[in-house]
């Protein structure tokens, strides 16, 4: 049997413990009402940006022309795997559900005999899967200094992914996130960016647009912001999901330390009773030998 | 009072500003328009320049860099990537855009220096244009 003083130290090392989970759930909270603010103000742009290139895309798509971020490269040879996960770990399964999808992805298109580039974003994706795929890799986006992602971080990685399109390192770019749905569930998502697919939109009542400049030209200086409002969209998501499964994570942490000392008081008050127990044994058995 | 129609004005962090307006005044890459209630549809893309909106409460003035406007008749909706108040623009703030724009120039190849260097002359015209 332990004895008191350890059961005491341990029962005060669990407490402390709990109050730190309670407070990162606290900071969680507050850092997802902001994260969820983020993305929903997000919002409106994104979905402007997506019914006018899908306008656009729908007029021009089909005509030769058409840049090449629209109808690809003709192949899907080369696919670039853009894994979004986050900075800081505690948070649950957040983590390992992106990199659970991109791993059953990869190993599907390897089986297909594809070739597979990883392009990770947060470093705890790029963690999990130096393991098995480190050869893979074409680089890696830092937000560790960045505390709210702003646009131009998506624009950034953008402009990275872009350039390598540009410069005929991939077919298809897929991006790996996970979408917000509520604090307890959050779902992993891949979204193909490159080339750019648009949900068929049911065109609505079919404004006739004139556009200056030409089509052409407005489809070739939008399709790459659109592949920016998309991977900023994902941020936001992701961003709200990480708060989100954190706080989940923090709140059964907390439970469980709480259960934990119940368990571990209970235990502390059986002992000390059987320590006094003992001694009134051992005095009275005194007394009786006399 | 004169007819007025929906104006929206849109980043990809937040919306800017959304209010009913009788006019506004939009920097097109072909050239300034001034889009009116039923103005016939048209999509166009923007250089960097001031976009103004003047309603019955007033006026609304942005300084954007960049981005396209869609106008129906119903309204007109700006989606800039960068957009700043008139009131809060200072000669650091477009100073910086400058240099930014130049030092893309710069760095650009042959082909694409014409968009370039006319993005930075853009970008340089509004600070006089606002007599900062």
């Amino acid at each position: 049997m332990p004895n008191l003083k350890d059961l005491k130290n341990r029962i005060a090392s669990v407490k402390s413990t709990r109050k730190i989970t309670k407070a990162m759930q606290m900071v969680a909270a507050a850092k997802l009402r902001r994260a969820q603010d983020a993305a929903e103000a997000g919002r409106p742009y994104a979905e402007r940006m997506n019914a006018v290139l899908g306008g656009l895309a729908a007029s021009v798509g089909g005509s030769d022309s058409a840049p090449k971020l629209l109808s690809g490269t003709g192949s899907d040879q080369v696919q670039l795997l853009v894994v979004m996960t986050a900075e800081r770990g505690l948070c649950g399964g957040f983590n390992s559900t992106i990199v659970r999808l991109a791993r059953t992805k990869v190993e599907e298109l390897q089986a297909a005999g594809k070739t597979v580039k990883i392009l990770t974003v947060g470093k705890k994706g790029r963690e999990q899967l130096k393991r098995d795929y480190e050869d893979l890799f074409v680089g890696h986006v830092d937000l560790s200094e960045v505390k709210n992602v702003g646009y131009a971080n998506a624009h950034g990685i953008a402009a990275d992914v872009l350039s390598r399109f540009d410069a005929g390192e991939f077919d298809v770019a897929t991006i790996f996130y996970n979408r917000f749905q509520s604090v307890i569930s959050q779902i992993p998502t891949a979204q193909q960016i490159i080339p750019a697919a648009f949900e068929a939109e049911g065109d609505e009542g079919g404004t006739l647009y004139d556009y200056e400049p030409s089509e052409e030209d407005i489809l070739a200086d939008l399709l790459p912001r659109g592949v920016a409002t998309q991977i900023f969209a994902a941020l936001l998501e992701n961003g709200a999901s990480e708060q989100g499964a954190r706080m989940s994570a923090m709140d059964n942490a907390t439970r469980n330390a709480g259960d934990m000392i119940d368990k571990l008081t209970i235990q502390y008050n059986r002992s000390r009773q059987a320590v006094i127990t003992n001694e009134l044994i051992e005095i009275i058995s005194g007394a009786e030998a006399l | 009072m004169a007819e007025t129609m929906q104006f929206d004005l849109v980043s990809p962090e937040k919306r800017l500003a959304s209010a009913q307006v009788t006019e506004v005044q939009i920097p097109g890459a072909e050239g300034d328009l001034t889009a009116m209630p039923d103005h016939s549809p048209l999509i166009t893309t923007l250089r960097p320049g001031v976009v103004k909106a003047t309603g019955p409460d007033g006026g609304l003035e942005f300084v954007v860099t960049g981005g396209f406007a869609e106008i129906s008749a119903a309204g007109t909706s700006v989606l800039a990537e960068v957009a700043v108040p008139v009131a809060d623009v200072t000669r650091e703030i477009l100073d910086g855009m400058v240099e930014e724009a130049n030092a893309a120039r710069d760095a650009a190849e042959a082909e694409a220096q014409d968009v370039l260097a006319k993005r930075a002359a853009d970008l340089a015209a509004i600070s006089a244009s606002l007599g900062l």
